[in-house]
């Protein structure tokens, strides 16, 4: 199944750098509708408000963090399906196990490359 | 040790004792040596050996404290809690603006050589493409050691609170107490999930999972 590269792509970090960096290495690999928040309560609203075919989150955010993010979509039947990739300097095990618990789609830890974000989205979305 | 004859003074002593550890605060020199008079004053007749012996433990105890607060107030504790804390966490403050404006500089250009590619022949746009990757890529640097400085600077703030706590602990004259005790940083209360323990940033090299190894971890978990 071809990937739809216009689907609504939300992207969320407190750091406003790597919010660019990743719209960025997302409209490299084709991605165009990117949206950005800055904190899991904004992104909440707009994963609310907006149809979104993707959410790739940072994990230490305030007041509410990524991984409280992820439990959210999770529990809400209209966004539960919705494919959610953590990326995040959180490199500890337990991290990854309970991300993992939450229901995470992939986890990519920082610093990252393009050629790993590209190889997450490819193992969710098949090649594009 | 030899055993203290019983006076009429024991019963103040006692008393005095009871209302210095009623307080609660750290047992001044004053005091130690207050008790220590009442303690000779309770002795009648002849001072034995052990008697004797113990009067000058608790001399030698007192000179003790009375010694470790004049190093302390050498140390200029106020000074490291008003002064060289506060200094060395706006310097990390100001490090963490710096990065952050020129990595957005960087990323200014980036995005320049990107539009620039479009108007480019098909392989030197290309070329273009790959250098403005690795510089995207690069860029990751400025949330790291961010994340890295923010962990410094609560390091900072722990240190400053155990100063505060041997200011309080050794009184007044020996710089400022704290107005309000700031709670300490390991003391900050955990949600219903106790997630602040999954919050400890950028590990050292040498103990943080690499991405190979968190790819293994997630493909092993069901």
């Amino acid at each position: 199944m071809a990937v739809d590269m216009n689907m609504n792509v939300l992207i969320v970090d407190d750091y406003k750098t790597m919010l660019r960096i990743i719209r960025n290495l997302l409209k490299q690999l084709g991605f165009e509708n990117v949206d950005e928040a800055t904190d899991g309560g904004s992104a909440l609203m707009k994963l609310r408000d907006r149809n979104y075919g993707l959410v790739i989150s940072d994990w230490n955010m305030e007041p509410m963090t990524g991984l409280q993010l992820l439990k959210e979509v999770r529990a809400d039947n209209k966004l539960k399906a919705v494919p959610f990739v953590m990326i995040t300097a959180e490199s500890k095990t337990e991290n990854v196990v309970a991300a993992k618990a939450a229901g995470v789609t992939n986890y990519i830890v920082k610093p990252f490359n393009a050629a790993t974000l590209k190889q997450k989205l490819t193992a969710i979305f098949g090649d594009f | 040790m030899a055993k203290l004859a019983k006076t009429a003074n024991d019963d103040g002593l006692t008393r005095r004792l009871d209302k210095i550890a009623a307080d609660a605060k750290p047992v001044e020199t004053a005091d130690i040596a207050a008790v220590v008079d009442a303690v000779m004053q309770t002795l009648s007749g002849d001072v034995s050996a052990g008697e004797f012996h113990l009067y000058h433990e608790i001399e030698e105890i007192a000179d003790y404290i009375q010694s470790a607060k004049r190093e302390i107030a050498a140390i200029r504790p106020d000074e490291i809690r008003e002064h060289y804390i506060p200094s060395a966490t706006d310097e990390l403050d100001a490090i963490v603006d710096a990065t952050a404006e020129a990595t957005g500089t960087i990323l200014d250009s980036a995005e320049a050589l990107e539009q620039l590619a479009g108007e480019l022949p098909a392989e030197m746009a290309e070329k273009l493409r790959t250098l403005s990757t690795r510089i995207f890529e690069a860029c990751n640097f400025q949330d790291v050691t961010g994340q890295r400085i923010t962990k410094v600077v609560r390091a900072l703030k722990h240190i400053e609170h155990k100063v505060d706590a041997v200011l309080a602990a050794f009184g007044e004259g020996h710089g400022q107490k704290p107005e309000k005790p700031e709670k300490p940083v390991e003391e900050t209360p955990a949600d219903a999930d106790d997630e602040s323990k999954l919050l400890n940033g950028p590990q050292l090299a040498e103990n943080a999972n690499n991405q190979d190894d968190i790819d293994a971890l997630f493909a092993s978990l069901k």
